[in-house]
């Protein structure tokens, strides 16, 4: 077995695996872009539906609902539909990805808006803020740590979702696990994994450390221990798990 | 539906493979987790340690793990055990955090009230923390269930035997039926399991029922 640990690293080693159009630097710019792409789209419809449900607080339990539906449907048949029915291409596996990454981000936004103090909503209300300054000037600072918690939850599940897309003859990293799966070049298919979870533990520890450095640890919420023990989508913690529990 | 009825057989074969992937690393991750949550709960270090370790291998993506193991493990990158060690491994990351919260949840008072009574530290643990812990852990169970569920069809890209395997073969042979077929027939396991793991809670936790304030987890 010892010698697939050093062809892997032969794989990784060799500049020509690195460069060229199929080469790991541009699969992972494709890796990159893909999840990009759906971050933004993804982000576009969640972060203002969240916002206006944790600050109104309406449709709750519309989206606490979805969320949880949602995150029961398997990544890789909601791909293949679409792929199916729309035909191959960018978008259509694209399209598969904001739906499912949608949810985490919307109970990510929701539980931030949600989790700050009500005395500190109401003081705002109180001090002769408008809505949206109570939202955009108490509620979404304050709830910043919690929604960027969210986000990288977010980020992680579309960085381990994209490698699943190459097998429906897009590019990223993923391409290396299915190439080599083909060819039953195992070091081609170890050394992608590699690449694949290097990338996610890399972007994590990235986002950690922008966490800390540029959000004030004063707004995190702590988890209330008095609370009763029931976890619901509300609890930052869990809704980390549950906007976990989707990727693949 | 003309499909289904001809196949039912085949679905449900790999409905039956798909269900021993997901509930396997269930049972493993809790038996994993419950002590290790014990023993990260002696001091605030530990626990950090085991959380910050845990939620690193949750950032694997689970494909790339189902290839990294069996060059760890030695095994074949078709044996199933890959998918129940991932998928373990994940378990344990999401039901290690439940668990700590879990004993956390446990009123100190109780406790002591139970070591005044004269409990020994393994029966208190046994009789009194585990039983009263039961909600959160459940609902860390739920949360596990659903995703390893979820997560199990992802190996049939590598041609392990499981409903993701209709969504394979459904896009080779481009057959859109055989493909919501297997997202329907996840979906009922999905509820299925968690109706199940609901009424596992209500029997483990009869006292729940009689307080006004149900203890069960409310994440669906």
């Amino acid at each position: 077995m010892s010698n697939i640990f050093t062809d892997t690293f032969a794989w990784l080693a060799d500049p020509q695996q690195w460069s060229g159009s199929s080469g790991i630097a541009v699969r992972l710019a494709e890796h990159l872009q893909y999840t990009a792409l759906v971050m933004l789209i993804a982000s576009a419809i969640a972060v203002p539906i969240g916002l206006y449900v944790g600050h109104t607080g309406r449709g709750r339990v519309a989206v606490v609902a979805v969320a949880g539906a949602l995150r029961a449907l398997p990544t890789l048949g909601l791909l293949t539909l679409f792929v199916l029915l729309a035909g191959i291409g960018l978008m259509p596996p694209v399209w598969a990805l904001v739906i499912l990454t949608v949810p985490p981000l919307l109970a990510g936004t929701y539980a931030g808006v949600s989790s700050v103090d009500r005395n500190v909503v109401d003081a705002a209300r109180a001090m002769g803020m408008t809505e949206l300054q109570v939202l955009f000037r108490a509620e979404v600072p304050n709830g910043l740590q919690v929604m960027s918690g969210g986000f990288r939850t977010g980020i992680l599940q579309v960085i381990a979702t994209v490698s699943v897309v190459a097998y429906i003859n897009l590019g990223g990293l993923g391409r290396y696990l299915f190439d080599g799966l083909v060819l039953s070049d195992f070091p081609q298919m170890l050394g992608g994994s590699l690449l694949i979870a290097g990338l996610a533990i890399a972007v994590d520890l990235i986002l950690a450390l922008f966490q800390r450095l540029f959000l004030s640890p004063g707004a995190s919420a702590k988890p209330d221990r008095s609370q009763p023990a029931a976890v619901d989508l509300t609890d930052p913690v869990t809704a980390e798990a549950v906007v976990q529990g989707g990727t693949s | 539906m003309g499909w289904f009825l001809a196949n039912s057989g085949h679905v449900f074969d790999l409905a039956g493979q798909h269900l021993v992937l997901a509930i396997l690393p269930m049972v493993f991750g809790l038996l994993i987790s419950i002590p290790l949550a014990q023993f990260a709960r002696q001091n605030s270090t530990l626990r950090s340690v085991v959380v910050t370790a845990t939620s690193l291998l949750y950032t694997i993506p689970s494909l790339a793990l189902f290839i990294i193991l069996p060059s760890i493990l030695a095994t074949r990158i078709l044996d199933p055990l890959n998918v129940v060690v991932a998928l373990t491994i994940y378990a344990v990351a999401l039901l290690v955090r439940a668990a700590l919260d879990a004993f956390d949840s446990v009123d100190d008072d109780l406790r002591q009230a139970a070591v005044a009574m004269g409990y020994k530290p393994a029966a208190r643990f046994v009789q009194i923390d585990l039983p009263l812990s039961l909600p959160v852990l459940f609902a860390g169970l739920r949360v596990v269930s659903v995703s390893n569920i979820s997560l199990v069809s992802v190996a049939a890209l590598l041609g392990i035997g499981n409903l993701g395997m209709l969504f394979t073969s459904g896009l080779q042979r481009d057959f859109v039926t055989e493909v919501v077929v297997g997202i329907i027939a996840i979906l009922v396991l999905a509820v299925v399991m968690d109706a199940v793991l609901v009424l596992l809670e209500r029997l483990l936790t009869p006292w729940s029922r009689a307080s006004t304030k149900p203890a069960g987890g409310a994440s669906a």
